[in-house]
């Protein structure tokens, strides 16, 4: 499982990867079935809309407030982390944050790292670099266990193998763990996970977690969990290693308490995870266990180009529970796969152009109905459907544009031909006479219609101008137009 | 320049945003904690401390846990008698504390055929006893969440964090002095922030995963059982008096 040959794929495919997805009826009955049970859990967390929205209004002035005063609550979680005996660690992109952990693991003379669940050694492809390396990974949450074993990546950042059935499983474990008859027992299947993990706990050199929150006026990493693996890997080697996007810094751990009740609601119905594991330091004088050296490595990999503008930094606000996608039509129907980043759904689409640029995901935002289900379920209320239509503006500005905020990427989608189809468009629309003369010849040469009209008629029968316009009709019928 | 200035003055720099979106009205971090206090304060119901016990109970039972509730002078030996009722062969104590003593003293009293393991100096080259030749592990906790069924365990030399979370069966002790409504309460009334230890555990129920197909089951990486006991010590002293 070491050889891993996993990679963000370019988001170029992804309208053939969609077409392939919404074709696989098993995959799309996964969706289906994953996204009614998660969308009946977080509503049944919330009964009472008025505590709801008063929470939200909370969470959302949390990471509000966090956002702002940002540089100086990372200072001062830094300083907190230090005097807890905590080493902090600043990475700019992938590259150096994997370099990071790399010259961490080489000081331990590291060759084993156990994983509790991280998205951001996701989207830095962690795994992938360190075997390069000669040190091995391996995946301990459940979810991302399946996944790894099958060498794939999430398909979703909460529940990770929600695409795959207890069949693929069984037939999976039955193959890699030795000594495992096939089933489709899922108690089975669990303890054969942790089984085979168990040692694996005792063999590692190195834990390595994501954080949910950080709290700037302790030096606490918050964890959230239900498995315990996340508390195995924090816990039992000798050096922890925790990385964090950068934006999940708050200012006091008093602030989280929304944030967390907030996270367990909305991100899988629970009123509270197993475990919360907040961490402020390695073992202390006398305690008889936990890790001797504890890491952060914290990261910005193109978040501080969503920071420096006003409406995309609420961008940042989020606390990756997952129910926009939960929630999103588009992701029920393709899966997280399709996507091809790291974080897939409505917050893949608003976080990926940052972290990869516009060029490689300018396609992500246009994969939206903008029916709004996103932003009404977001616990911190982020505006994500404003974003994808500034997203898609600044895909199909002319690249060399100057704006006050230039993205990575702009004008990826760029088309000369669209702009002078607008350009007529709003000529025609805008003055009277032209637009008048412009019906009575579209309606007069509505014979010409291809019956092929480029994307639409893919799924869709062929569109055609009516034989009469509607202010003829009304005329014909006496009624001035 | 090192990757943290650039990364702090890249921020600093932009701190005031480009762009035409509404200014977000200024909250101190105070002003904050004010509102959060308001929040949870405003839909906190006057409980007994009955109500409070109940409700643990209660929480805890939904959560999967098995409750037993036990007055400060009988759970030794009901606890010991449970152990082997339970099957449990090896039996962790997370310390030398009374709670601890007079556990050991009923099991043996009770001529139960269990082994107690007692934590070495450091758990370094113990690991395999710990997660292999051990049943379960005692901890008494320090403090409850009734509204979720929480227990609360701050690591010290007294605490070690292995005792809750690698043996499959976890069994807590709670008193119900130590409960509180609800996790913003606890952490306010205990002052977590104050002297934060160097890891500080919420537990609610026995470790479980959904990962495949949404289907619950438990003991995914942590125990796999958890037995709560909720001691009723309101009206009484505690084993060694501390109250």
């Amino acid at each position: 499982m070491s050889a891993q040959t996993l990679h963000f794929v370019p988001s170029a495919d992804f309208r053939s990867r969609t077409a392939e997805a919404v074709s696989d009826p098993q995959l799309r009955r996964s969706f289906r079935g994953a996204m009614d049970f998660l969308q009946g859990k977080r509503s049944a967390q919330f009964p009472d809309a008025n505590e709801l929205e008063a929470l939200r209004t909370l969470g959302e002035a949390v990471r509000q407030h966090a956002l702002q005063n940002l540089p100086q609550l990372l200072e001062q979680l830094e300083q907190n982390l230090t005097r807890n005996g905590v080493q902090v660690h600043w990475a700019r992109d992938a590259a150096e944050a994997n370099q990071l952990v790399l010259q961490i693991a080489q000081r331990a003379a590291a060759k084993k790292v156990i994983k509790g669940k991280s998205m951001v050694s996701e989207e830095v492809e962690l795994n992938h670099f360190l075997a390069q390396h000669g040190i091995s990974c391996l995946e301990s949450d459940m979810g991302e266990y399946i996944v790894q074993m099958a060498d794939e990546k999430p398909s979703h950042i909460v529940m990770p193998a929600i695409h795959k059935t207890k069949e693929e499983i069984g037939q999976l474990f039955s193959e890699h763990i030795p000594d495992t008859a096939y089933t489709t027992d899922v108690d089975t299947l669990i303890q054969t996970g942790r089984r085979a993990l168990r040692q694996a706990f005792i063999d590692a050199d190195i834990g390595l977690s994501g954080v949910n929150f950080a709290a700037a006026d302790t030096g606490t990493l918050w964890l959230v969990e239900n498995e315990g693996n996340g508390r195995l890997s924090t816990t039992i080697p000798r050096v922890h290693i925790a990385m964090m996007g950068m934006e999940k810094v708050v200012a006091q751990l008093a602030h989280i308490v929304p944030l967390a009740s907030l996270l367990t609601r909305s991100a899988t119905g629970q009123a509270i995870t197993t475990y919360f594991n907040l961490i402020s330091g390695p073992r202390r004088a006398g305690e008889k266990d936990g890790p001797q050296e504890v890491h952060l490595v914290l990261l910005d990999n193109g978040r501080s180009q969503a920071y420096a503008d006003a409406q995309l930094r609420s961008t940042l606000q989020c606390i990756r529970c997952g129910a926009c996608m939960n929630h999103c039509p588009v992701y029920a129907r393709i899966g997280g796969h399709a996507y091809g980043t790291t974080y897939p759904g409505p917050i893949g689409k608003i976080i990926s152009p940052h972290l990869l640029g516009l060029d490689a995901t300018a396609d992500l935002a246009t994969a939206s109905t903008l029916c709004g289900a996103c932003a009404e379920v977001c616990p911190v209320k982020i505006p994500i459907p404003d974003l994808l239509i500034r997203l898609r503006n600044e895909a199909s500005r002319h690249p060399d544009e100057q704006v006050s905020h230039a993205l990575k990427g702009q004008g990826a989608l760029y088309s000369r031909s669209e702009k002078w189809a607008w350009k007529f468009w709003s000529g025609a629309y805008s003055k009277p006479g032209r637009y008048q003369s412009m019906r009575w010849l579209v309606t007069r040469l509505r014979w010409l219609t291809p019956a092929q009209q480029a994307g639409w008629t893919r799924h869709r029968t062929a569109l055609r101008p009516a034989a009469r316009s509607l202010a003829e009709l009304l005329k014909a019928q006496g009624i001035p137009e | 320049m090192s990757a943290r200035d650039a990364i702090l003055n890249k921020l600093k720099v932009s701190q005031q945003p480009s762009g035409a979106a509404q200014p977000v009205a200024l909250h101190t971090a105070e002003a904050l904690c004010a509102q959060i206090d308001a929040h949870f304060d405003a839909r906190r119901a006057e409980v007994s401390h009955a109500e409070l016990l109940q409700q643990m109970q209660q929480a805890l039972q939904a959560l999967q846990a098995t409750v037993f509730c036990a007055s400060v002078q009988d759970w030794p030996q009901q606890l010991a008698q449970q152990c082997q009722q339970g099957g449990v062969r090896s039996l962790l104590l997370a310390n030398d504390g009374d709670e601890c003593r007079a556990l050991s003293v009923a099991l043996q009293s009770a001529d139960a055929q269990i082994v107690t393991r007692h934590y070495p100096a450091t758990v370094d080259d113990w690991q395999d006893v710990l997660f292999h030749q051990t049943d379960a592990g005692f901890t008494v906790v320090d403090a409850g969440i009734a509204v979720t069924g929480t227990l609360i365990v701050r690591s010290s030399p007294q605490q070690p964090r292995t005792a809750s979370l690698v043996p499959p069966l976890h069994i807590a002790l709670v008193y119900a002095s130590t409960l509180y409504a609800d996790m913003h309460q606890a952490m306010r009334a205990m002052n977590w922030a104050e002297a934060i230890p160097s890891n500080l555990v919420m537990i609610s129920g026995p470790s479980k995963t959904s990962d495949i197909q949404q289907t619950l089951a438990f003991g995914a990486h942590g125990p796999r059982w958890l037995q709560v006991w909720l001691i009723d010590d309101l009206n009484e002293v505690r084993h060694g008096g501390a109250a």
